[in-house]
Order: structure tokens, then C-alpha cells, then sequence
């Protein structure tokens, strides 16, 4: 049989602020065995409503069940498939680098300047570099620093917003 | 005015129409029941949790209303949880209250503390744990409001025993004003370019069918889809849910559908070549092999769930939407597409002869005897004798599905059964709740030897309340319908399936106060039947003594296609030939 193709969706989803609507959301992924790649919460302009975005792995059937389903959960208000949406779609990284040299040192400068980051953080032999871009760019900062050596990282995984042209990010539950 | 929250809740079921409640008292529920002999509402003791859950659960199926338990904290909440995931699953509104520690002491280990939204959540449609005083009346106003509408469900809410303890304000006219939930707003009305499109399929079909689910039942559409069905002439088949939706014997009634389905339902779902699905689910045991369910068919679909639409099967013509309110804007279409189409409604004539001819050729049967009880000789029998008019609550097994299959209903709501769960222990305290819901009625409980043990003390309960329940327990010494698989699907090894040692069924409702009657010949059995009829002070069991290895068939095995039926063997009973 042909396997259904597996593509990261960016799931978008305005949600009541209140204690067990994320533990709704989270448990309907877990209940059926699928798995979150990513999720981010966070608040509004309304601060009684949480943007909650997530990325899931699944083919179009399995991540159109998941949309309904999560619409189906009372205290959601909106959901959308913003996969194939023109969006804004940004992650950060905070890693704290080894530069135990000066090349080290230098390299990391060089390349904090190419893409844009910033050094936060610094220590004798660390630097805390933050940067903020979408999934490729973060990808890509992070193979080129790999080889000085990570000590430790931690990435927020997506958020994302439809660009204005695309028209408001919800029009329907 | 200030009332304490235990008082707000009374007063709020008040105001909700409650009148009858099934529960179990606790520590965290204390100050709960002692306001409640104050109340208006009739509180009934189970023996069990489970009891008062099945029970809120059958009074809620027959009655089309809110069923309310009440359960304490801790054991108490987590016996719940197999009765609301019960109801959950067949989508029966019930609105659970349980006590737990006071706020101050949640999530710290304390007495009889369980995270019991934590437990029910992906049981429940939806819960709530009360924190403030405040919040308690709005809290139950919205939990009935969820409860009810859209696809209904089970709301558990929590109450920790200091916010029942505590004094707030409650103003019964701010009770009374409408709900405002922002981000729960049910579909219930269908899009009229999606009725138009399916008004028009229907009318064009050769071989349309009708797919009746629980959803025509509670919605309250039977009437309009079976005036569908004679308007647009077209074969209907039921799930177990849906089987009260359609008077039994209908001339385009064909049955129940799926594993244990009719020949003609089964064959008619696979060769027809419009499926018109409403309220139902498409579940396995419905469906058999997804791919080959009505392979040919183009497919509507109409659900208040918008996430049941394409689940399971891809669908052509989706509507979200209340059965009711689509059914009475797609009827009249269909009448007018119809009557612009006189010679399509002469070719589905044919179709109707196609399917009846099935039913009259393997008709569903089983081997007489006049040496030991036939378990379907005997709901045949109680359907003579309650005139297809009794309410049915039935436990889970071959029982249940002979149910189905031989007893004729004659109104919505008469079958009250667990389709979804398929839980044991269901059937007795369903029947108590369904007959607190219904005491005009005659309540049967079709159980079996293993189920009826599984929530057997339940029986005292209608003792005590005076509730004249029956029960026939059709006693085949097996965990029946596991022993029919172990039969058919692990040769015959019969493991851990003898229910050998068994209580005396008749002395064992004597000394719970009911009356017993037990019965081993098929003459008698009318008369056991009819003898049940006259009691009306209190619960009768009739320990029906069936012949053990019996099978349920046709059978379509677990994921096996609809039209590859193991048929029972005819015998010696002629098989009209097909028209
Ligand atoms: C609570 C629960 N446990 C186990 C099962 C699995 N199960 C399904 S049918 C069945 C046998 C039922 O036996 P009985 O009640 O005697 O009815 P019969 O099939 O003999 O009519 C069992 C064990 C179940 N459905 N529910």
C-alpha cells in the first residue's frame, strides 16, 4: 500500500485562557498516538485568549481529523491550517556556544553578524548567542556552530500569523 | 440572597427541570446531602456508583432529558468513570457532580483525592472544576447548556466541599437568563446549497439507502426520515442506536446493519449506489472493512459532528447539522425533486423487491426446539407478550444482539443498550433509571449470566424504591458471546469463558427482596413472562435456563466485508427462492 504523505502542518489556535483547555488540546494528540513536534502558548490582545501554535507531523486525513477534533473542544475558539498559508512564521534560539579559543570566538562573531543574531550572554569560554528566524534559519545557524561544540540549547519552537494580504488569520471554527 | 453552594446547586437543578437524582453520598459531599432532603429533587440511592451513572444514563435515554448523578470524591469519582464514558460514547446527555477536598488541599495526596478532571477528561465532553463560590451557578448553568445541546454528552463537574460550604450571592432570575458560552456554538442548522445538492441525489439514485443512527433518535427526526423513506421509496437500515428510530415492522425497514447485521441490510449497504447516512457514526462494527463498505455509493452524510463527517469513510455530500432541523429542510426538497422524477420512484420499486427478496431468502433464523430453550424464542416471546411496547435495556453479549435482532420496537427510545463501550453491567441499573424516567412503561432487562452479575445489587435499589423492574437473564453458563468467538476464531478453546459456578439466580433475588422465577422448558416460558407482567410492586428476575451453545448469527467477522456473512444453517426451514 502507498504511504500517505507525512508533512509538518503549523496548526493555529485561539483558545479560552483557562486551566485545562491546554491540557485538553495536548491530550488529544496523545490519546490517539500522534505526536507534537512543537507548541507554543502564549497570550493575545486579549489576554483572556491564548494563541496556542503547534506543529504535527501526519498526512492531510490524519491532520484534518486533528483540526476537527480540535475544534470540537469547548473552550477552542478558532483553529487553522496555516501550512499552506503565506505566514509569518518564526522560532528563537537561545544556545550557549564553546569558545574556548579566539577563532572560536571569531567565528562566532562572524556568523552571529550573517544572520543576525545576538550575543546575550557571555562567560570565559561561552558565548549565549539569541536568534530569531524561521525553522530553515535556525537549522541552518545551528549546523555551522555545531562543530565549535553546543553546551546547551533551548528553541521555542513556531509561532506563526498569516501575512495581512492572506486576510485575518480566523474565519471559522 | 445568600445560600451556601450546596443550596445553589439544589436550587439550580430545580431550575434546570431536574427532578430526579441517582447518587452516593461521601464525606466531600456532606453538606450536599444534607440540604438535599430539603430540596424538591428524589434523590435514589444506588448501591454503586456505576449504578447511579448507568442510571442517570437510562433515565436520560428514554426520557430525552438531562440525567444528574451525584458521587463523592476520590473511590466514589472514579467509580463513575465506567458509566460516563459509557454515556460519553453513545452521546447521552448527563451532568455528573462530585465532591472533592477542599481547594485548599487539592493535588496534596489528601483524603480520598483523586484528579478526577484529570480522569474524566477525555471521557467527558467537557468538565469543570469549581474553585469559587462565585463561578458555581454560571459553572452549572453551563454544564447543562453543553450537556444538551449540539452532539450531547456527559459535563462532570467538581466541587471541592469548602466552595459547597461557602455563602455567596444567588439570584434566581440572573440563573434564568441565557448561557453565553463565546467559543461553543454548535452548528445545528444545514447549509442549504449542501440540502439542495442532496435532495437532488437523492432523487436520482437507482439504489439509495437510508443509514440510521443514534443521532435520528435523539434528535427527534424518526418521523421525518421515515416519511423520507416512503416519499422517495427507499430501503432503510439501523445501527443498534438506531434501530428505535423505525417501527420494526415497516415494509422498508430491513434491519439492523453490520457484524451481526440481516443479509438484506448488509447486501443492500453493499450494493446500493447512494448511502444517505444519518446520526451514524460508521463504526467497525458497523462497517466491517472500511474499503469495501458500500463500495459503489456515492455517500451523505448528516451529523451535528462535524468531526464525524469523513472520519472514518470519505463522504460526497457532507451536512452539519441537527437530524431534525436538516430533515425538515431536506424532506421538501426531496418531495419536489420526487415529484419531477415519477419514473425514478417505478425503477427504485425494483430496488425495494431487490432488498425485500434478500430478506425473504435469508431470513434471520434459528433452529425450534421443543426440548431446551431457544435464547431468541424467548425475546420473540417477550415481544408477543409486551406487544413491542415494553422499554428494553439490555446488558452486553449475544443477548443483547438478539435484542436487536427479534424484538420488534415500536417507538424512539424504547432500546436503551450500550452501543459504543459495550459495557457488561449497564442493563440493571440502566433499567431502574429508565423506569424512574418512564413509569407508565413496562422496563425489561434482557441480560446475560455473566453481565447480570456485574451490577446484580442494583436490584435492591429498585427494592427499596419500590421499582418494579424485570429482568430476564438468558443463562447460557458461558460469558456467551466471548465463548461464540472462542468458537469460531480460536477453535473452540474455551478459556476462563465457564460460568459454571453461579449463584441460585431466584434465591438470590428472594434474599435481595425481589421475586424469582426460574425457567427451564420452552412451554414455559410464556407463562413466566406473562407472570412478570403482574407484579408491579417490585423487581422479578427470571432466570431463564437457555441452551449453551447457541451462536449469534449472520456474522460478519471483525474487519471482514458486510456481503461475506457466516449465515445460520436454514435446517429443515424452506428458503423461498429470490424474485
Ligand atoms: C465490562 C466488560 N467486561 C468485558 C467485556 C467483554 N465481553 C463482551 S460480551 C462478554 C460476554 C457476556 O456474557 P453474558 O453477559 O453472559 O452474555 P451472553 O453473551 O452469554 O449473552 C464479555 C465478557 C465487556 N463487554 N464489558
Amino acid at each position: 500500500m502507498e504511504r500517505p504523505l507525512h508533512r509538518k502542518h503549523v496548526i493555529s489556535v485561539l483558545v479560552e485562557n483557562q486551566p485545562g483547555a491546554l491540557a485538553r488540546i495536548i491530550e488529544l494528540f496523545s490519546s490517539r498516538g500522534y505526536n507534537i513536534e512543537s507548541l507554543n502558548v502564549g497570550r493575545t490582545e486579549d489576554p483572556t485568549i491564548s494563541r496556542i501554535t503547534m506543529v504535527a507531523k501526519g498526512d492531510e486525513h490524519t491532520i484534518e481529523q486533528i483540526v476537527k477534533q480540535l475544534r470540537r473542544i469547548i473552550d477552542v475558539f478558532k483553529v487553522r491550517d496555516l501550512t499552506d498559508k503565506k505566514k509569518l512564521d518564526r522560532e528563537l534560539l537561545i544556545v550557549r556556544i564553546n569558545v574556548d579559543s579566539n577563532e572560536k570566538k571569531e567565528e562566532v562573531k562572524r556568523l552571529v553578524d550573517i544572520f543576525g543574531a545576538q550575543i546575550v550572554d557571555l562567560s570565559q569560554d561561552t558565548y549565549t548567542v539569541e536568534l530569531t528566524g524561521d525553522e530553515e534559519q535556525i537549522d541552518a545557524f545551528l549546523e555551522l556552530i555545531k562543530p565549535l561544540g553546543i553546551r546547551e540549547m533551548a528553541r521555542t519552537g513556531r509561532v506563526a500569523m498569516v501575512r495581512a494580504l492572506q486576510g485575518d488569520t480566523f474565519d471559522e471554527k | 440572597m445568600k445560600l451556601s453552594g450546596a443550596e445553589i446547586l439544589l436550587e439550580a437543578l430545580r431550575l434546570e427541570g431536574v427532578e430526579e437524582i441517582f447518587g452516593y453520598p461521601g464525606g466531600a459531599v456532606l453538606d450536599i446531602y444534607d440540604r438535599l432532603p430539603f430540596s424538591s429533587l428524589k434523590h435514589y440511592l444506588t448501591r454503586h456508583e456505576q449504578g447511579a451513572a448507568h442510571a442517570a444514563d437510562g433515565y436520560a435515554r428514554v426520557t430525552g432529558k438531562v440525567g444528574v448523578c451525584f458521587a463523592t470524591s476520590g473511590p466514589g469519582a472514579t467509580n463513575l468513570v465506567t458509566g460516563l464514558a459509557t454515556a460519553q460514547i453513545d452521546s447521552v446527555p448527563i451532568v455528573a457532580f462530585t465532591g472533592n477536598v477542599p481547594t485548599y488541599m487539592i493535588g496534596n495526596d489528601a483524603f480520598q483525592e483523586v484528579d478526577t478532571v484529570g480522569i474524566t477528561r477525555p471521557i467527558t465532553k467537557h468538565n469543570f472544576l469549581v474553585k469559587d463560590v462565585r463561578d458555581l451557578a454560571d459553572t452549572i448553568k453551563k454544564a447543562f447548556h453543553i450537556a444538551r445541546t449540539g452532539r450531547p454528552g456527559v459535563v462532570l463537574v467538581d466541587l471541592p466541599k469548602d466552595v459547597t460550604r461557602e455563602l455567596t450571592d444567588f439570584f434566581e432570575e440572573e440563573y434564568k437568563s441565557p448561557v453565553q458560552i463565546r467559543s461553543y456554538k454548535p452548528v445545528l442548522k444545514g447549509h442549504p446549497g449542501q440540502i439542495k445538492r442532496a435532495a437532488k441525489a437523492i432523487a436520482s439514485a437507482e439504489r439509495p439507502v437510508l443509514y440510521i443512527g443514534g443521532g435520528v433518535v435523539s434528535s427527534g427526526a424518526s418521523e421525518l426520515v421515515v416519511k423520507m423513506a416512503e416519499v422517495a421509496n427507499i430501503p432503510m437500515v439501523a445501527t443498534l442506536m438506531g434501530l428505535t428510530a423505525v417501527p420494526g415492522n415497516h415494509p422498508y425497514f430491513f434491519g439492523m446493519l453490520g457484524m451481526h447485521g440481516t443479509y438484506a441490510a448488509n447486501m443492500a449497504v453493499t450494493d446500493c449506489d447512494l448511502l444517505i447516512a444519518i446520526g451514524a457514526r460508521f463504526d467497525d462494527r458497523v462497517t466491517g472493512k472500511l474499503s469495501e463498505f458500500a463500495p459503489n455509493a456515492k455517500v451523505i452524510h448528516i451529523d451535528v459532528d462535524s468531526a464525524e463527517i469523513g472520519k472514518n469513510k470519505p463522504v460526497d455530500i457532507p451536512i452539519v447539522g441537527d437530524a431534525k432541523l436538516v430533515m425538515e429542510e431536506l424532506l421538501p426538497e426531496v418531495e419536489k425533486q420526487v415529484s419531477k422524477n415519477k419514473e425514478f420512484l417505478l425503477s427504485r420499486e425494483k430496488w425495494l423487491m431487490k432488498v425485500k427478496s434478500w430478506a425473504e431468502r435469508y431470513p434471520l433464523y434459528y433452529e425450534p426446539s421443543d426440548r431446551v430453550i431457544k435464547p431468541q424464542f424467548v425475546i420473540e416471546k417477550l415481544c408477543e407478550v409486551t406487544k413491542g411496547d415494553a422499554i428494553i435495556t439490555t446488558d452486553v453479549g449475544q443477548h443483547q444482539m438478539w435484542v436487536a435482532q427479534y424484538y420488534k420496537f415500536r417507538f424512539p427510545r424504547q432500546l436503551v443498550t450500550s452501543g459504543g463501550l459495550g459495557t457488561m453491567g449497564f442493563g440493571v441499573p440502566a433499567a431502574v433509571g429508565a423506569k424512574v424516567g418512564r413509569p407508565d412503561k413496562t422496563v425489561f432487562c434482557i441480560s446475560g449470566d455473566g453481565s447480570f452479575q456485574m451490577n446484580m445489587q442494583e436490584i435492591v435499589t429498585a427494592v427499596q424504591y419500590s421499582i418494579p423492574i424485570k429482568v430476564a437473564i438468558i443463562n447460557n453458563g458461558f460469558l456467551g458471546m466471548v465463548r461464540q468467538w472462542q468458537g469460531i476464531f480460536y477453535d473452540k478453546n474455551y478459556s476462563q469463558v465457564h460460568l459454571d459456578v453461579q449463584p441460585d439466580f431466584v434465591k438470590l433475588v428472594e434474599a435481595m427482596g425481589g421475586v424469582g422465577i426460574r425457567v427451564e422448558k420452552p412451554e414455559d416460558v410464556e407463562k413466566a413472562l406473562k407472570e412478570a407482567m403482574t407484579i408491579n410492586n417490585r423487581p422479578v428476575v427470571i432466570d431463564f435456563v437457555v441452551d449453551r451453545e447457541e451462536d449469534v448469527f449472520p456474522m460478519v467477522p471483525p474487519g471482514g466485508v458486510l456481503h461475506e456473512m457466516i449465515l445460520p444453517k436454514y435446517g429443515k426451514k424452506k428458503i423461498k427462492k429470490a424474485i
